[in-house]
């Protein structure tokens, strides 16, 4: 008996083409947008996770300013970190392994007629190992080069292969803005972009160079600092904010006036972004499965009044309530699996294309598939059963006079 | 002595309250055997429809007692009705009451399919049926593609595919020309006469009662008269 409602659902829908997929509009947007905003939020979570990863772990950032929202805080009044201070955090705290200043700033870098903007990072050797960077070519800066500030610079692949083409560059000689440089070294080609940037595009050079050649002032904006594995970074912290508190002469009534980044909160702060956005653009997709919902329940209460003859006639050889009740059920619940089935496809189309263009991995997660098409059900049975007991309830004697 | 196969006894039935109150029908008693072909006939307003509900458990009387094979139905729920009709009893409309955008096969199996019969034998018996009133060659045709008459003969083919014991039929011939309507009314008589049915058939035409054994007329809500047909038992 149920198979024939189902025939019977299919054949109904299918006979008006046209006015199912209208009826179904509504949830194939609804679940479409589900599916897409979901899909995207845990490509972008995802992306950050791994991002995050790609970092480096135990790993802090210090930087003048109070403590802000996240790695940009604010640094504009506070005294500069200083190589004293870098010094010091290596020397005084055990658990520090590594310590690498960082002062960066957007250059455009020239080789013959190629031209590249790219943020130029002045630091020292400890910098690749903070960061997990390892040499495919040259040699990291020497003792000299550092306490000079030589013009030396070492390229990403991606620089490198946009300035001079694929290959070795060193030996080679670049424009980093005013300076002329020598490119002494190639870093190690690394599968990873970092919040929808190349880590590939960069351009390494001597703290001191960035700081008397590009910068004009002995300024570092942070130091990157690695702790060792199994200390904790909440002890690791503290530990720096009271030897920083003591050296910047911060009384027990005063704020600090820098602030110590974890690396890892990035990841936790950006997927509560994300899931705030994905809660929110779900409460808008459910409204709209609601709206498909609602029209459903329309087009089956006219689909109703427009058959009531033909369930008088059903009633009149043999059919009980129970009956013409699961014959509309069965239309409003085929109709809007239909709707489901559409909106899915539709929603992973959206979602694949989204994650395309915001460069991050898409990633369809079959529970949220199951779980649509669980819903476009439960949206059939509760917005068709209205229009079904409607039907259920005719009198067949009124049914079969209908006009 | 068996019972009859239906029975009425001080049947009413009431529409409206207190003043606008109509005796659609008037305390009916009336019975009918296993194999009778019975006219109903009367004026328009006399309670031949009501009664004809009555009868094939669409509706329920106001007052009064209706036994089907001897059993007493009066008190059935909708849904005891409903099977009553699905395995008991058989409609024709003067309308027709065809599923239309179905063909005439599809039609003749619907009541086999709340019969819960198999898809294969549905097709069987359907088409047998649709045999038994000459439309063999028409099973794939949609009403629309069909004549009144032919469309009726449907519905008769609808009517006994489930084998019922009882045709009710409320002005069969009311939308054919008297040609078609013979046709009809030559048909039941047959079936009545071959298949052992009992048919109870409302007419305005006395042409068409001709056909019947027995002519019972009903005059405001009342039994007015109720005869042989002279005709056919002269005959
Ligand atoms: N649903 C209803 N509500 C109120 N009154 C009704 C209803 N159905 C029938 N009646 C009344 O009951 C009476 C009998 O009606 P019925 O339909 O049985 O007549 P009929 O003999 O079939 O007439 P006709 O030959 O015109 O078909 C009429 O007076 C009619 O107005
Ligand atoms: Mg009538």
């Amino acid at each position: 008996m149920l198979l024939e409602a189902l025939r019977l659902a299919l054949n109904t829908v299918f006979r008006n083409k046209l006015r199912s997929f209208l009826t179904v509009l509504g949830i194939v947007i609804g679940v479409a947008s589900v599916i897409a905003m979901v899909t995207v939020g845990q490509g972008s979570t995802a992306q950050v996770q791994s991002d995050v990863a790609s970092l480096g772990s135990n790993l802090l950032m210090l930087r003048p300013g109070e403590a802000g929202r996240g790695p940009g805080g604010s640094s504009a009044d506070a005294p500069p970190l200083t190589l004293q201070d870098l010094t010091a955090l290596t020397r005084d705290i055990p658990d520090i392994v590594q310590a690498a200043p960082v002062a960066a700033k957007l250059q455009s870098v020239v080789a013959g007629e190629m031209n590249h903007s790219v943020m130029v990072t002045g630091t020292d050797n400890a910098y690749f190992d903070i960061r997990g960077w390892t040499l495919a070519y040259g040699r990291p800066f020497s003792e000299g080069e550092l306490r000079t500030g030589a013009p030396v610079c070492i390229l990403g692949t991606t620089t490198s292969a946009d300035l001079l083409g694929q290959g070795n560059p060193v030996g080679t000689t670049i424009r980093v803005g005013k300076i002329s440089c020598d490119v002494i070294g190639l870093l190690a080609k690394r599968e990873a972009s970092t919040f929808g940037q190349d880590d590939n595009d960069t351009v390494v050079i001597p703290l001191r160079a960035m700081q008397r050649r590009i910068l004009g002032k002995s300024d570092m904006q942070s130091i990157s600092i690695t702790f060792r594995e199994g200390a904790r970074a909440e002890d690791v912290t503290a530990q720096i904010q009271s030897l920083m508190r003591e050296r910047r002469h911060i009384t027990a009534n005063m704020n600090d006036d820098f602030n110590v980044f974890d690396m890892k909160q990035i990841s936790s702060m950006l997927t509560g972004i994300t899931g705030v956005l994905t809660g929110l653009l779900s409460a808008v997709a459910a409204i709209s499965l609601l709206v498909g919902g609602i029209g459903i329940m329309n087009i089956m209460l006219v689909s109703v009044t427009e058959r009531t003859r033909e369930i008088g006639i059903r009633m009149a050889v043999g059919a009980t309530e129970m009956q013409v009740l699961m014959q509309f059920l069965v239309e409003a619940i085929v109709l809007s699996l239909i709707g489901g089935a559409i909106g899915i496809l539709v929603g992973l189309g959206l979602g694949a294309v989204g994650s395309y263009a915001l460069n991050i991995g898409f990633v369809p997660d079959y529970r949220l598939i199951l779980a649509s098409f669980a819903f476009s059900a439960v949206v059939g049975v509760v917005f068709g059963f209205f229009p079904a007991r409607r039907a259920a309830r005719l009198d067949p004697i009124e049914a079969l006079r209908h006009q | 002595m068996t019972a009859p196969m239906l029975e009425l006894r001080h049947l009413s039935k009431i529409y409206g309250q207190d003043e606008a109150r109509v005796f659609a029908l008037d305390d009916v008693s009336l019975s009918v055997d296993k194999g009778e072909f019975v006219a109903v006939m009367g004026p328009s307003g006399s309670g031949k429809s009501t009664a004809m509900n009555i009868l094939g458990c669409l509706d329920t009387p106001t007052s009064g007692q209706y036994l089907l094979y001897g059993t007493d139905v009066t008190g059935l729920d909708r849904d005891q009705r409903a099977l009553l009709r699905r395995h008991f009893l058989g409609f024709i409309f003067q309308g027709f009451n065809l599923l239309p955008r179905t063909t005439a096969l599809e039609n003749v199996e619907l009541p086999l399919i709340y019969q819960g019969v198999p898809a294969s034998e549905r097709r069987l018996r359907a088409a047998e049926a649709l045999a038994k009133v000459g439309l063999e060659g028409r099973a794939d045709h949609r009403p629309s593609e069909l004549s009144g008459g032919q469309q009726q003969r449907v519905a008769i083919a609808r009517a006994i595919v489930t084998r019922p014991g009882l045709i009710l039929a409320d002005e069969p011939t009311g939308n054919l020309d008297t040609a078609r309507s013979r046709e009809i009314m030559e048909l039941l008589a047959q079936l009545n006469r071959d298949e052992g049915l009992t048919v109870l058939m409302v007419t305005h035409e006395a042409d068409m009662a001709a056909y019947a054994h027995r002519i019972v007329t009903f005059l405001d809500g009342r039994i007015h008269s109720d005869q042989k047909n002279e005709a056919i038992h002269a005959a």
